[in-house]
Order: structure tokens, then C-alpha cells, then sequence
């Protein structure tokens, strides 16, 4: 009875099990373990909520277990279920590893933080896990739909934990802006979606691609499939505070906890970057557009932008004495800087953008580790002179976070010259004058970026240490940071595998349309 | 030991890495109250480090070329390998860099006081920095290394400096970052079209003998350096890119007929791109502003690493990068011109600047501004005198503005004031620092028998080869030169002693000495018998020359003899000797 009743309504259930276990075992964990981690909060007592965070790390491990399992399993093929809803191909397990990475170093980061601020409980890890739930769909999302559906589940939970600290007004004040510009948001990209979907008749990608590259009907109304462009795009760039868009981010990253900052500032940055590059590469590529082809696209469109958000990002960061605040200036500039790797729009851009946000994990966490350890007491620790005399007083931490800081700039050997360099050589690459411009433009803002972040440095090296109480760092943190640290260096020194994988993952998208569609049956 | 030994004991690597090793040593094995432990350490591991860099002398000059290669696989998906290798240029350039490490080691025994160990490591730090861009034949591993050596080098002012460091410290950084990203666009242009001409433009099999040609021109017929040059041209030949320098050399000389392979237009904006990070880092007027402040406000040993070594980076880019792979855009006549004014206005306006210093040190630093552009000059009047006065002057240059910076370092520490005002009359007191301070003065504004004459009347000779209106106005420098540097040492060496504080100076210590001596022998070393200085540039500058003048020893004879402006720009398989040797 209940089998003929579900394939009269057109779906077939063993089918979607089957995938479901082969596809999604990550998040199922994750979800799993996030809903015990919800119970638990309820039955230990007020001491032990510590466990709720030991549980969530374990939940974060057994869902990166299963997806090295994953890896194994497909290697460097392209899956696709649930009716071509959801993709498993490199580039998404490329991003799933990296927030699962973010994940893990941001629940480590917040423990002895929220113990700081007493506010230990259950619900803010459950949060994080659901939030880093919703940007894996992301990651895997083959359908307009569907990445919009995941793309409000991560964000409805960062919502959440932007307000966490429920006595705190700036905390308060943070989550609603950030709620109600975030909603704006997703009006536009749902209203993008609509026309797109009314233009092409699908909401798949792939068969969106084909539809706008084949359809004749669509010249005619080439202006309707750009407009739904740009409010998907803007709808996007509200995501990744992109300039003129990025008003809410300094406020909504001040405001919030710092622990929450670290986690929104990469995870759901990376999120919002790889459905942007998943529905402008693989979906919307007929859009496009070639400056000297006098071709108006989103590759224009995007390069204004990311001009605009480097420069503005970088000259507001200047003039900042908070230092969360300017972090987030600087979380701004370099929303730009990944940008780049979808203006050039080959795999050297797509590798860059990979890589540059897996190194970001490292070095941004890891600043924010730094400034989250600062806050101890009854010391807020959240300005720049909050790091005077770091060196004298906490050495290790002083050059750990001298090694974040010049990562963050760019300087060679670190991490973030190797990611820099892709983006700049993904730019060069298409030997277009106009984008050769936009790489001086963003080369002279990585000069400008150096000041602010040297400011970090100078203080710490250089100034007087005005705070003498130790820096609240539990043992985990600390080998957190050292992680974090490590990493800087060898994906600085050391790239190769890394490039290597990213490449697999950003030439994988690029061909996604024309590659064979393996389906499971 | 012969050189394929040495090569096989990684002999450049060593070098490169020694100190390094040295600094990982102090920051993980001692503590920061060990003071004399750490200063003696630093001591013994840079003296170390020099030694090894004297077994470089083993260079072949008869053979030439790249020598001492070193080759294995770093990045490969974006074809970056770590390869080493130096030539004549290049041996004597790190043999400099190793001993002024030694010096600037020796003379902070006293003067640094505070978080001595921070501050050796960060000397070893540079030391190798400053050794790998030397030492790189691979354009990503130079640019590396040539960022790297920004970060110690902000730290040594920003931290160890006097009252502006601050100031002066971010200033460098962001002016030499400035000039480096830039060129890493420049960078990324070349390492894409290099592929692009190989194999996929039309003509490319064309390309490929041609730059095939160019490849034994460079190699000056030395077959390791062909070997090494030839597989990174294989590579471009079957499509991968490759950031070998030698072999982007090759295809910036490669010409298909007349006209050369890279677009005369695309070589000016590559070079524009490569001039901009040199150019600051000489420093060429007008982007010599971070110069003063930086070496006023660094410790001593930082002036003199600034001023001995770090400066030379720029003119080398000049003579390993922007001559040999733009050669089109480096003899184009407006090119030359700009390069040329630049040079001329640097000469005198630091000397005209020098003059009117009230403060010592700041005085030497604009003398380095004056300097420097007589070195520019004699690269971008392109004929062998020029370039080899050049390169020995850069030598010179870092021998006597090293030993100047180490001689204000000497008086700061007694008396902690750099105001020329200060001093006076110092010749009573100090009588050994005072003959070393002469010698010195002598040698920078080029009194004959020592170092700066001979590279000064090299250079001079080549430019007035090449121009007599700029052989007569960069001579006015060297006039000028004399007249700031002479003045300096009246107002501080001779009269009767004015301030009470001078009348009980100690003269050089046993210690000073030491660090004095080999530069003192070195000026005269090098002021009596240049020759073995030079017979290691003779055979690379002929090189360069054949690059970016194809046939410019047979052009001349032609002029003379026909009166033909000069011979058709075509590269010849066979390197021609170019007359270099006229001077010895």
C-alpha cells in the first residue's frame, strides 16, 4: 500500500535511502550528533557542559572520517543523487574538509572563551554544528533550490549565534542587523532564482547551463537573464560582504561573541564562495561576458566589485583602533581578493580561490584565536593595543600571531602569498589588458593591507605591555593555534599536494557541464 | 675541491641555509639571559657561514656560465623548482654578503643590549634571505627570498632602531613591498607567454630554434648551464611553463629575424614592472625617499647590511633581469635615456643633498643615493667598462659605505649623538679611528690606489664611450662626492675638541679593529690589483653585452671602419669576445 502511494507521487524512496547513505553520511553525523549534543546540554549538570563540546569535536571527527571514506570512494569523480539535487565531486569535498576544518578549530577556540564569559552551554555547539551542516549542502548543491534551502540553514543558525550572548546589546544589536540585511538578502537571490527560472524553465545548474547556451528565445530576453544575474550576484555579495554590500559586517563581527566571529568570518564566507562559484561557473557561464569583447557579464560585473571591496575594505581597515573591527575590514578586503579567482574564470582561479580559502582557515582562525585568548578576565582585550607588548609576555603567541598577521598580508614563505600568488596568476593568465589592471589593483592593495596588519606587529614587538595577566589559552587552544601555525608554513613552503588536489577540484567544475553525469543507481 | 664536487655537496644550499640553521639554533637552544653565550655563538656561526661561501671562488672562470647548479622539484603544478646557481657576478656578490654579516655580527657585540637574541636571529634570518636571491635561478624562488628578506629587515629597524624606527621601518616595508608585487605581475606575464611562444603561437618552432640559439649564447658555452636551460626550454616546448630565469633570457634575446620575440611594447611594461622593484630598492631618484630614514633610524648593523648588500639587490636585478630578458626595451633610446637622467639627477642631487646634512649618518645615506646612481649609470650605458666598473663599484660601494656606517656606529656608541655639530677635533683623541675614517673617506670618493677609483674610472670610461655630456656630468658627483665627505671629516676629525664629553673618547678597541681590517685590505686589495675581482665578471658581463648589443665589438670596428651605426641585431650561435680586457 505505502510503496504504491510513494511512487504514484513520482518518488522513489529505497532509491533516495540508498544515496542518502552512500551521499550524505557526513552530514547525517554531524546532524546527529548535533541533536545529542542538544539532549546532552539537558542531562549534565552545570559543571560537565564541557562535554557538550567534546561532543561536538567527536561529531566534527566522525563526519571527517566519513568524508575521507567518501574521498576514497569516488576519488576524482562526479556523483550526482537525489534527482541531480546534490553533487559530490572534488570541489565540494575540497569545501567540505574545509569547514569541517573551521568547525573543529572554532569549537576548540570557543571553550575556555565561553567559560570566560560564563556562558558554556550545549545549544552554541549544537548551533555550530547545524550551521556547518547547512554549508556542506552548500558545498554540494547542484540545484537553485537546493543551495537555497541549505544556504538558510547555516545562515538561520549563524543568526542564532550572533546573538548568543543574550545580555549583551552589542551582541543584540549585531544579530539583527546582520538577520535583517541577511534576509534582504536572500529576497534577491530568490527573486534571481524566480527569473532565471522563469527565463530557462529549470533550477538545475548543469540544465541551466545548457538551456542559456543552446536557447535562442534567450538573446531575446538577454536582458531578464542578467538582471536575474545581478540579484543572485547581489544577493551573494551581501554573503561575502562584498563592497557596496558589506555594510553589516563590521558591526555584526564586533558585536558577536569573538569565538562566533572566527567561525562566521571562514566558514560561512566559504560557504557563500563556493555556491557563488558553483552557480556563476557551472550555471550561469553563458553569462559571462569578456571586457574587450565589449561583452557586458558577471566577469565585469564581479571585477568592479572586487576592486571596489579590496580597496574599501583595506582603506577603512586603516583608521580602526578596534581590533575586531578591523579584522573584519580586513575579512572585507579579502572577500575581494577571492573574488579575483572568479573574474579570471579559469582552474588556475578556481585552484586559487580553493586554496586561498583553505589557508584562510588557518591564518584567520588563527588570528582570531589570538584576540579570543586576549579576552580574559575582566580585560576586554578586543583593541590593537590590546597586543602591546605581547612579545615580552607571551612569546609563542607573539610569533604565532606575527605569522598570521604576514600570511594574512601576503609576505612569502606563509600561506597567504601562495594563495595570492594563484589568484594574481589566474588574472594574468587570461592576458586580458582589464584584467591585468584589476591584478595592479590588487597587488597595491596587498601594500596597503601590509600597514594594518604590521600594526598588530609593531604593537606587539615594540610597545610597552600594558596587561600583565596571563593570556586565557587552555592546552587545546594552544595546540590549536600551533596547528594553525604549522600549517601556514607548510602550505607556504610545501604546497604541492595542495595545489594539487585544489586543481582536481577547481577543473572538475570547470568541465562539470560537459563531463559524463555518473548517477547511482 | 672542483666544482661539480662542491655542486654535489650542495655547496650553494649550505650556504644559503647555514644561517638560518644558526638562527633556529639560538631561538630553540638559548635563553634570552645568556647573553654572552648568544653573542658568541652569533659570532662563530656567522664566521661559520662565510667560510664555506669561500670555497665559491673555486668558480671556473675560464669555463663561465652557471656553475655550482642545483636542481630539484619544489612546486610542480606550477612549475617551480628549486634550483640554484651563480656565476662570476653572483660568487663575488654572496662572498660580500657573507663577510659584511661577519661585520655587521662583530660590531653589535656592544651596541644591542636588548633581546639579544631576537636580534642574531634575525641577522642570520637576512643573511639568508639576501644569499637565496643570489643564488636563485628559479624567478618564484627568487621572489620568495626576495620577500622574505623584508621581514627581518623590518624588524632589525622597527625593533633595534633609534627614535623615528617606527616610522622608518614601515616605510621600507612598504616601499619595497610596493616595487615587489609589481614585479611578481611582471613575473607572472613572462612565466605565462613563455609557454605561449614555445608552443602555442604559430610560429613557435621557429621560436624554439631561435631561443634554442640564444640558449648557447647564455650558457657561454658552458654545458651544465645549457643542460639546465635546454630543459626548461623542453618544457616550454611542450606547453608547461617554467620560471627558470636563464631560460627567460634566452627567449627575451631570441629574436625571428630582426624583430624579437617578445613585442618591443610588452618588453617596455615588463621592464617597467621589474624597474619599479629594483628601482626602490637601488634606490633611483625619485623612489629614494625610504632610504635616508631607514638607514638613519636602523642599528648599525642594520645601516651596514642596508648599505653594504641590501641596496646591491636592486643593481643586480638590473644586470640579471631587466638587461638580459628585455633587451629590446633596455637599449630602446628612450629607455636608456630615462635610465640615464635618473642616473645623473641621483648622482647629484644626493651629493647636493649629502652636503647640506646636519646629521652624520644621514649624510652617508645620501652619499649611498649618489653612489648607487653611478652604478645605474654604468649598467645602462650597456658596453663592458660600464658594467663591469658597475659591478665592481658595487662591491665598493658596500666595502666603504659599510665601513662609513661602522665608523659612525663606532662614535655613536660613545658619545650617542649622530649631529656632525657634536664632533670635532676627534683626530686628537682618536688617532687610529681617525686614519681608518681617512682611508675610508679616500676610497669612497675614489682617491687612486684604492677600491672606489677603479670602479668609479671604469664606469666613467664607459659612459664616456657612450656620451660625453653624461661622462661630464656624473663627474661633477665625484667632485661633489669629494667635497661632502672631505667637509665631513673637517668638521669632525680635525680643529681643536669642542665638547667637553669628546676629550676622553676611547680609541678603537681590539674588537673594532677587527671588523676594520678586512675592509682596510680589501680597499687596497682591490685599488692595487683589481684583476681578480674582475677576471670573475669578465666572461658574464661579456654576456650580457652580447644580449642586449648583439654584436657590439664587431659594431664598433664597423663604425669605425664604414661609419655604420652598428651591425644588424642578429645572435650569433658562437658568443663573440667582447674587448673588456683592454683595462688589465
Amino acid at each position: 500500500m505505502s510503496a504504491s502511494l510513494f511512487i504514484a507521487s513520482g518518488l522513489d524512496w529505497r532509491l533516495l535511502l540508498q544515496q542518502g547513505v552512500a551521499l550524505l553520511m557526513p552530514e547525517v553525523l554531524l546532524t546527529a550528533f548535533a541533536c545529542f549534543v542538544l539532549v546532552l546540554e539537558s542531562t549534565v549538570k552545570a559543571e560537565q557542559r564541557r562535554w557538550s563540546a567534546y561532543a561536538s569535536l567527536g561529531g566534527i571527527a566522525a563526519s571527517a572520517v566519513s568524508l575521507v571514506q567518501m574521498y576514497v570512494q569516488f576519488k576524482d569523480t562526479r556523483v550526482t543523487g537525489f534527482y541531480e539535487m546534490y553533487v559530490i565531486d572534488p570541489f565540494a569535498l575540497a569545501f567540505k574538509g574545509i569547514f569541517l576544518l573551521t568547525a573543529g578549530m572554532a569549537v576548540v577556540l570557543s571553550i575556555q572563551f565561553l567559560d570566560v564569559e560564563h556562558e558554556q552551554r550545549g545549544e552554541y555547539y549544537a548551533l555550530i554544528l547545524f550551521a556547518t551542516t547547512g554549508m556542506m549542502f552548500m558545498a554540494s548543491g547542484a540545484d537553485l533550490l537546493s543551495i537555497f534551502i541549505s544556504f538558510e540553514l547555516s545562515a538561520v543558525a549563524v543568526y542564532v549565534l550572533v546573538a548568543y550572548f543574550k545580555a549583551d546589546r552589542k551582541s543584540n544589536e549585531a544579530s539583527m542587523k546582520y538577520f535583517l540585511l541577511g534576509v534582504f538578502a536572500s529576497g534577491l537571490f530568490l527573486y534571481g532564482i524566480s527569473l532565471i527560472y522563469g527565463l530557462t524553465g529549470e533550477t538545475n545548474l548543469s540544465r541551466i547551463a545548457a538551456a542559456l547556451a543552446t536557447t535562442q528565445d534567450i538573446q531575446s530576453f538577454g536582458f531578464l537573464a542578467f538582471f536575474g544575474m545581478a540579484l543572485i550576484a547581489c544577493g551573494l555579495f551581501f554573503k561575502v560582504a562584498a563592497a557596496p554590500f558589506h555594510m553589516w559586517c563590521p558591526d555584526a563581527y564586533e558585536g558577536a561573541p569573538s569565538a562566533v566571529t572566527a567561525f562566521m568570518s571562514v566558514g560561512a564566507k566559504a560557504a557563500a564562495f563556493a555556491i557563488f562559484v558553483r552557480i556563476f561557473a557551472a550555471g550561469l557561464g553563458a553569462l559571462r561576458g569578456a571586457p574587450t569583447e565589449g561583452g557586458m557579464g558577471w566577469a565585469v560585473l564581479v571585477a568592479v566589485v572586487a576592486a571596489l571591496t579590496m580597496t574599501w575594505g583595506n582603506l577603512a581597515a586603516l583608521t580602526q583602533s578596534n581590533a575586531k573591527r578591523l579584522m573584519a575590514y580586513s575579512s572585507i578586503s579579502h572577500a575581494g581578493f577571492l573574488l579575483l579567482g572568479l573574474v579570471a574564470g579559469n582552474a588556475t582561479g578556481y585552484q586559487g580561490m580553493i586554496v586561498y580559502l583553505l589557508v584562510y582557515v588557518f591564518m584567520n582562525l588563527g588570528a582570531w584565536g589570538v584576540l579570543i585568548a586576549l579576552r580574559r578576565g575582566k580585560i576586554a582585550g578586543d583593541q590593537v593595543d590590546s597586543f602591546n607588548g605581547l612579545m615580552r609576555t607571551h612569546p609563542v603567541m607573539a610569533v604565532m600571531m606575527t605569522v598570521f598577521m604576514l600570511s594574512l598580508a601576503g609576505i612569502p614563505p606563509t600561506a597567504g602569498f601562495i594563495g595570492k600568488y594563484l589568484l594574481f596568476a589566474g588574472l594574468i593568465e587570461t592576458g586580458e589588458r582589464w584584467w591585468t589592471i584589476l591584478a595592479v589593483v590588487a597587488v597595491l592593495n596587498t601594500v596597503i593591507s601590509l600597514y594594518y596588519y604590521a600594526r598588530f606587529i609593531k604593537a606587539m614587538f615594540t610597545a610597552e605591555a600594558t596587561e600583565r595577566e596571563p593570556l586565557a589559552a587552555s592546552r587545546g587552544m594552544r595546540a590549536a593555534l600551533i596547528v594553525a601555525t604549522i600549517m601556514v608554513g607548510i602550505i607556504g613552503i610545501y604546497p604541492a599536494p595542495f595545489l594539487k588536489y585544489a586543481r582536481v577540484a577547481a577543473s572538475g567544475l570547470s568541465s562539470a557541464v560537459s563531463s559524463p553525469l555518473v548517477t547511482i543507481k | 675541491m672542483s666544482e661539480q664536487l662542491l655542486a654535489q655537496y650542495h655547496i650553494l644550499s649550505v650556504i644559503t641555509w647555514l644561517p638560518l640553521a644558526g638562527a633556529l639554533i639560538l631561538i630553540l637552544f638559548f635563553r634570552s639571559e645568556q647573553k654572552s653565550a648568544i653573542r658568541a655563538f652569533a659570532n662563530f656561526w656567522i664566521v661559520l657561514g662565510f667560510l664555506p661561501s669561500l670555497l665559491l671562488l673555486g668558480y671556473d672562470r675560464t669555463r663561465g656560465g652557471i656553475q655550482f647548479i642545483e636542481d630539484v622539484d619544489w612546486i610542480p603544478q606550477i612549475g617551480a623548482r628549486y634550483q640554484l646557481g651563480v656565476d662570476g657576478i653572483t660568487v663575488i656578490l654572496t662572498l660580500l654578503t657573507t663577510l659584511i654579516g661577519i661585520l655587521a655580527v662583530q660590531c653589535s657585540w656592544s651596541a644591542i643590549q636588548e633581546r639579544v637574541k631576537e636580534y642574531y636571529a634575525v641577522i642570520l634570518l637576512l643573511q639568508t634571505g639576501i644569499i637565496g636571491v643570489f643564488v636563485s635561478m628559479d624567478m618564484f624562488l627568487f621572489y620568495v627570498f626576495w620577500e622574505v628578506m623584508l621581514v627581518p629587515m623590518y624588524f632589525l629597524i622597527g625593533v633595534w632602531g633609534s627614535d623615528n624606527r617606527l616610522y622608518a621601518a614601515i616605510k621600507f616595508f612598504l616601499y619595497t613591498l610596493l616595487g615587489s608585487v609589481v614585479m611578481l605581475l611582471a613575473i607572472l606575464k613572462l612565466y605565462f607567454i613563455f609557454p605561449e611562444y614555445l608552443y602555442g603561437s604559430p610560429n613557435s618552432a621557429q621560436v624554439l630554434e631561435s631561443v634554442t640559439r640564444a640558449a648557447h649564447l647564455i650558457s657561454g658555452g658552458n654545458e651544465k648551464t645549457l643542460e639546465m636551460i635546454q630543459q626548461a626550454i623542453a618544457l616550454g616546448a611542450s606547453g608547461q611553463p617554467t620560471f627558470n630565469i636563464m631560460a627567460m633570457q634566452a627567449l627575451g634575446t631570441a629574436r625571428l629575424g630582426l624583430e624579437p620575440v617578445i613585442p618591443l611594447n610588452l618588453q617596455i611594461w615588463l621592464f617597467a614592472g621589474f624597474f619599479l622593484s629594483f628601482a626602490i630598492k637601488v634606490p633611483m631618484f625619485p623612489f629614494h625617499t625610504w632610504l635616508p630614514d631607514a638607514h638613519t633610524e636602523a642599528p648599525t648593523a642594520g645601516s651596514v647590511i642596508l648599505a653594504g648588500v641590501l641596496l646591491k639587490l636592486g643593481t643586480y636585478g638590473f644586470v640579471r633581469f631587466n638587461l638580459p630578458i628585455f633587451p629590446d626595451a633596455s637599449s630602446d633610446t628612450r629607455v636608456v635615456q630615462v635610465m640615464v637622467g635618473l642616473s645623473i639627477i641621483g648622482i647629484i642631487y644626493g651629493a647636493l643633498v649629502a652636503m647640506a646634512q646636519k646629521d652624520w649618518k644621514r649624510l652617508v645615506a645620501y652619499s649611498s643615493v649618489s653612489h648607487m646612481g653611478m652604478i645605474m649609470l654604468g649598467i645602462f650605458v650597456l658596453n663592458p667598462n660600464g658594467l663591469n666598473g658597475a659591478i665592481l663599484q658595487m662591491v665598493n660601494h658596500g666595502i666603504s659605505t659599510g665601513a662609513l656606517f661602522l665608523i659612525v656606529g663606532v662614535v655613536y656608541e660613545r658619545r650617542h649623538t649622530r649631529l656632525i655639530s657634536d664632533y670635532g677635533g676627534l683626530s686628537h683623541v682618536m688617532p687610529g679611528f681617525a686614519a681608518v675614517f681617512l682611508i675610508m673617506t679616500m676610497s669612497s670618493i675614489g682617491l687612486p690606489m684604492l677600491n672606489g677609483f677603479i670602479g668609479e674610472f671604469l664606469i666613467l670610461r664607459g659612459v664616456f664611450e657612450a656620451n660625453r655630456i653624461w661622462a661630464a656630468l656624473s663627474a661633477t658627483g665625484i667632485v661633489l662626492g669629494a667635497a661632502y665627505m672631505l667637509w665631513l671629516y673637517q668638521r669632525t676629525m680635525f680643529g681643536s675638541v669642542t665638547h667637553e664629553k669628546n676629550q676622553s673618547l676611547r680609541d678603537l678597541s681590539a674588537r673594532e679593529w677587527l671588523y676594520f681590517v678586512p675592509l682596510l685590505v680589501l680597499a687596497f686589495w682591490i685599488g692595487i690589483y683589481p684583476k681578480p675581482f674582475l677576471s670573475y665578471f669578465d666572461k658574464p658581463v661579456a654576456t650580457i653585452v652580447q644580449q642586449v648589443r648583439p654584436g657590439y665589438g664587431q659594431g664598433r670596428r664597423a663604425e669605425q671602419h664604414a661609419g655604420v651605426e652598428s651591425a644588424p641585431r642578429v645572435v650569433e650561435a658562437a658568443s663573440l669576445p667582447a674587448d673588456p680586457k683592454e683595462m688589465e
